[in-house]
């Protein structure tokens, strides 16, 4: 995508929409084929932005799947919010450090989508807007996995709006924003957020599930990692799938433009979702005996991740590579992360820090051959320029979110407080964070008294003066 | 003679009260989800700025079948190990117990413990 991040793209696209909107406002289509590639690219890039949104959703239910029932309303809560509070973040300024032109390292100009906004290629304003703010809300939610069951609700809030104004922009900005991973000798290379979407998360989501330290009962009193298993699979598979689908919004919609691309594209993706979940599976199979069902459903999510940096460069068994060694990785990622002591329920960490970095330096070992975006990679005989640029991007993302991250969560920490009671922790945050359960009691047992009407309401029958 | 203890219980507190009945010796224990009120009569929670009764509190009731002269030693192993000092830690009775059979052996009595 942001590979045609330059600006002599957007002004070139910009003089296709001047040409191609007077004869449409005169009422008297002139069509010509560049007017017609201009909306071709709008709605599909539009309907693209459209499933990734619908990712929101898919890790919803994946959250919510993978952890206790106790806390499922503050969950779904938190993948509420963290979009909302994103959105408004995103659009009031986190745009304009992304996108506007500003510096090498942040960007400025277009505050609230005004004069100035961004718009890529044949793309307007708005699609370019909720293309983007869609993927924002993507690295903010990844975040709400690792720190669940114990993270005190307007402390969560105050987390999402800060990664959405301010952290994911910053990070755009150098590489998708023009800045300065995108003019290095050999740019940097992240077609769709393998780092900036996905690392960032996942690092955010490794300071908070440090800060916060492990859920009462996730180490025993030996200090070995306990299993907590999560209240329902059908949830976390269904949000892993729904995840899939969004995902060929997420890679192919990152063409920016409705071209000859984004089929191969969906293929990569496809292979690359497929060979991780499989992988996955053997791994945990061999590791433990049984092929576990959420490890499987987190390996379709890490080959999904891995291929998302390289999805348009590098070849389909190049992607059936990628996603199987994310598939293994992401099985290892997790169990070393147990041992760790950093509890992360959903293996968010794993799945979107740990394969978002790997398939980001992929992009240096797999990308076929040299376009005007990347450099042909290590095992194709191109040597190490886009690999070590790719390591570059990765190190200094890691440093940049770990330390934002990192301070957000303390700062957080010292002033509103970061995570709950244990009284309320052991209880389960929905009646404390959120005044009901997410799965409401039976009325015989909780209702009854509040419930009792005059009888005649109850039959339905007429009374007079209503 | 033996006898019956049951204990009314928070639901987060069970795994360490197994833990302590195993420490103190007991061969097993049942547990059932039940639903309850004491002193306190329930507590209210709120849906959708709407608050309404929770008359009956989701506790665990734990039974189990000890000798008879271990049965206020285990009962206050249970007690320490599910005290929050918090409203709603729950109660302990404990009962005679008739006669115990073991099904798979027939064994009765202590035996069958």
């Amino acid at each position: 995508m942001r590979h045609k991040l330059m600006w002599g793209a957007a002004l070139c696209g910009a003089a296709v929409l001047v040409t191609a909107t007077p004869a449409l406002a005169q009422g008297v289509p002139d069509i010509t084929a560049e007017s017609v590639q201009a909306n071709l690219d709008n709605v599909f890039v539009l309907l693209a932005a459209v499933l990734v949104i619908f990712m929101q959703a898919g890790f919803a239910l994946v959250e919510a799947g993978l952890t206790r029932a106790k806390s499922v309303a503050n969950i779904m809560m938190k993948n509420l919010m963290d979009f909302c509070a994103g959105a408004i973040a995103f659009f009031a300024v986190g745009y304009a450090f992304a996108f506007g032109s500003g510096n090498d390292f942040i960007g400025s100009g277009g505050w609230f989508l005004g004069d100035d906004a961004f718009q890529y290629g044949t793309l307007t304003v708005p699609v370019t807007f909720v293309f983007q703010v869609a993927f924002a809300a993507t690295a903010a939610t990844i975040v709400s996995g690792a720190m669940a069951e114990r993270t005190k609700f307007k402390s969560y809030f105050v987390y999402s709006i800060f990664i959405s104004a301010l952290i994911y922009p910053i990070v755009v900005h150098w590489n998708w924003g023009g800045g300065w991973l995108a003019q290095l000798d050999t740019p940097f290379h992240d077609f769709a957020g393998s780092t900036m979407v996905h690392q960032v998360g996942g690092v955010a989501a490794l300071m908070g599930a440090l800060v916060l330290g492990p859920r009462i009962g996730k180490y025993g009193p030996d200090g070995k990692p306990r299993a907590i298993p999560g209240h329902n699979i059908p949830f976390a598979v269904l949000g892993t799938f729904v995840l899939l689908v969004g995902w060929y919004g997420f890679n192919p919609g990152s063409e920016l433009a409705a071209d000859g691309a984004i089929g191969g594209i969906a293929v990569t993706t496809t292979i690359s979702a497929a060979t991780g979940a499989i992988c996955a599976m053997l791994a945990i199979w061999v590791k433990a005996g049984k092929p576990d069902v959420a490890m499987a459903a987190n390996g379709m999510l890490a080959g999904l991740v891995a291929i998302t940096a390289g999805c348009a460069a590098v070849s389909n068994v190049g992607a059936l590579i990628i996603g199987a060694a994310a598939g293994v990785i992401v099985v290892g990622s997790v169990l070393l992360f147990d041992r760790l002591r950093v509890d992360d329920p959903v293996g968010a960490i794993s799945v979107h820090g740990v394969c978002g970095a790997f398939g980001t330096l992929c992009v240096g070992l797999f990308a076929t051959a040299d376009t005007d975006f990347w450099k042909q990679g290590l095992f194709y005989g191109g040597g190490a320029d886009q690999l070590v640029t790719q390591a570059i991007g990765v190190v200094t993302v890691f440093a940049f979110v770990a330390i934002t991250a990192g301070a957000l969560f303390l700062g957080i920490k010292r002033t509103i407080g970061l995570r709950v009671t244990p009284e309320e922790e052991m209880a389960g945050l929905d009646v404390e964070e959120h005044g009901t359960p997410g799965y409401a009691p039976e009325p015989a047992f909780a209702m009854h008294a509040s419930v009792r009407q005059p009888a005649a309401q109850l039959t339905g029958a007429p009374t007079a003066g209503r | 003679m033996l006898s019956l203890i049951t204990a009314v219980v928070k639901p987060h507190v069970v795994e360490d009260v197994k833990a302590a009945l195993q420490t103190a010796g007991a061969s097993g224990m049942t547990i059932t989800e039940v639903s309850g009120f004491g002193r306190q009569k329930g507590h209210t929670e709120t849906y959708r700025g709407a608050e309404y009764e929770v008359s009956f509190i989701p506790k665990v009731r734990i039974d189990v079948v000890v000798e008879a002269e271990r049965a206020d030693e285990l009962a206050h192993v249970i007690m320490e190990a599910a005290r929050t000092n918090t409203i709603g830690d729950g109660k302990i009775w404990i009962t005679d117990v008739g006669r115990l059979y073991r099904v798979r052996t027939g064994d009765t009595g202590t035996e069958a413990l």
